[in-house]
């Protein structure tokens, strides 16, 4: 009985361990595939021609593979999107989390569920419809569909995971810390702005990285409104993503042009690598805290 | 508890019988096309009036532009390419056949609101080479032009560039993946200027007469209107087609399918 009971053990512990490693080898196909598919072109370019290259046309006579245009812009557009949104999604997250009331904190985080499930390309549908003709009005520019636009859209959809996980760190902090300086003397909004802040600040760094991760890996949303022409990038100017030069051009490229795609794709992956271990160092320090 | 489990079991094997029962249905016959996006609408119209006549056969298709349309033909995910321009010779050297299908005019299209009703061919070129930047200077308001172009893959950019000559040159401030999204754009900037097929403009914007020649059916097939390219059916040369997709590719370059062909707004080659 009891052996029996053994095997039983060991056969749904083995079943667990495959379906772990089933999740592992997928980021180890990925990872394999996309350094394998990505570093010949980078070869036949030359590393600085591609990373430093500021012209991009695949598909020219004699074509030019430079894809810093695709890194700043999704470096500016990132980080745009992170000083319009984090201001905005970090001070809802702490009037929901320390002073609304239990209705408006329900009802305004169910809106903020429906946000985050909205699909990227509804967004890109509204941003090409609303926002484009909107900025292109609002600031006397021939055509709307400039960076600013991106980052516009690309700050609305990283509000909801800021929020949420911001709103999840502040509500970590412990009661005692609060009394204490309530006990102090200290009104409520010292309180949360110079106690319970400073206490999650790990958790809204996460927040953070988490909403960086978003924003640079979105394509569809940005590829709607950003005009996707491979200039150097400006504020009011058409600009292309990393992952818009990607996915507007995998579907016909050839040769060359697709291996350069999928260095660009190596691109991308490192960064998001960057980003992830940037949010593991967060989550680990806040643990220790 | 028990009767819990065996209603589970039965929905499961309901849902696995359900879902294989679909698949032997899509068996009796699919034929896939795949590429340009201005043959959206004669295509569509093809495949609506093949599928009335042949029950059982679904056509599908996948609109991803020329380019992609002659990749996946060469790389056997679809049964007949589409493209919105010829083979390229390299493309021919792979074993990809083009059959045209119908001709059909590129339209240069601007928003109702611009004054300008026609451009001459070199008055294009120098527009979207960037040598004219002003609409005032082809006789319309005083407001910087913004040209609305396609990605590289396009048949229609591809056409429209080797037709007015400026390949490579172009100064694009908008690089768009499909036609709706040009003319959706167009519709929506007093100041923009774009290309897309004949076949699928709308009245959300205004096609402007080339070299004085408004474009219809009657002036793309005595060629009097100069942008215009070819439709054509991509397909392997040593690969046979099957059996409905061969019923297919054969009604819609038939003498039939003409009628269908021109209500979708383009000209039947056959």
């Amino acid at each position: 009985m009891k052996y029996k009971k053994k095997v039983l053990e060991d056969v749904i512990q083995g079943v667990f361990l495959i379906l772990g490693m089933i999740t592992v080898g997928f980021v180890l196909l990925i990872t394999v595939y996309l350094i394998l598919s990505g570093i010949p072109a980078i070869g036949e370019i030359g590393i600085g021609n591609f990373i430093l290259g500021e012209k991009w046309a695949s598909t020219a006579s004699e074509p030019f593979y430079g894809i810093l245009p695709f890194m700043l812009t999704s470096v500016y557009g990132t980080a745009g999107a992170i000083m319009l949104g984090v201001p905005i999604g970090f001070l809802t997250a702490l009037y929901l989390a320390k002073f609304a009331p239990v209705k408006v904190k329900t009802s305004v985080e169910f809106v903020v569920a429906l946000l985050a499930g909205v699909p990227s390309v509804v967004y890109g549908f509204v941003g090409m419809m609303v926002l484009v003709p909107a900025i292109r009005k609002l600031f006397n520019i021939p055509d709307g569909a400039v960076l600013f636009t991106a980052i516009i859209v690309l700050a609305v959809m990283i509000l909801p995971t800021i929020i949420k996980v911001s709103i999840t760190s502040l509500e970590a902090v412990p009661k005692e810390y609060e009394d204490a300086s309530f006990a102090l003397g200290a009104t409520p909004v010292e309180t949360y702005c110079r106690v319970s802040v400073p206490a999650a600040r790990s958790g809204i760094a996460a927040a953070i990285v988490l909403g960086v991760g978003r924003a640079i890996g979105e394509a569809m949303a940005v590829m709607m409104v950003a005009g996707n022409v491979a200039n150097m990038p400006h504020l009011f100017g058409s600009v292309r993503f990393l992952t818009t030069a990607i996915a507007s051009e995998m579907s016909y490229s050839s040769g060359l042009q697709r291996q350069a795609l999928f260095s660009i794709a190596l691109v991308l992956f490192l960064f998001i690598m960057l980003i992830n271990a940037a949010l593991n160092f967060f989550l680990k320090r806040n643990k220790e805290a | 508890m028990r009767m819990k489990k065996i209603t589970a079991c039965a929905v499961a094997a309901i849902c696995a019988v359900t879902m294989l029962a679909g698949c032997g249905q899509s068996e009796s016959g699919t034929v896939s096309t795949d590429g340009s996006t201005s043959m959206e609408k004669v295509i569509g119209s093809l495949m609506e009036t093949f599928q009335a006549d042949n029950e059982g056969i679904t056509v599908t298709y996948n609109p991803t532009g020329s380019g992609s349309g002659i990749t996946a033909v060469a790389e056997g995910r679809c049964d007949i390419g589409l493209a919105s321009r010829n083979l390229k010779d390299e493309e021919k050297e792979q074993g990809l056949v083009e059959t045209v299908l119908a001709y059909d005019g590129i339209a240069i299209i601007v928003n109702p609101q611009n004054p300008v009703s026609g451009l001459s061919i070199e008055q294009i070129a120098q527009v979207y080479t960037g040598q004219i930047t002003n609409w005032q200077d082809v006789g319309g308001n005083n407001e910087e032009i913004v040209l609305i172009g396609r990605e590289a893959g396009s048949g229609t950019r591809d056409g429209f560039e080797s037709i007015t000559e400026t390949e490579e040159q172009c100064m694009y401030r908008q690089e768009l993946t499909s036609t709706g999204d040009v003319i959706a754009t167009v519709g929506q900037n007093p100041a923009a200027i774009g290309y897309a097929s004949l076949a699928s403009i709308n009245e959300s914007v205004k096609t402007l007469d080339v070299d004085g020649v408004s474009p219809s059916e009657d002036t793309i097939k005595d060629g009097s209107y100069k942008v215009q390219r070819d439709f054509v059916l991509v397909t392997m040369e040593d690969t046979a087609l099957s059996d409905e997709a061969q019923k297919f590719f054969d009604y819609i370059t038939s003498e039939d399918a003409n009628e269908v062909i021109q209500s979708a707004g383009a000209v039947p080659a056959n």
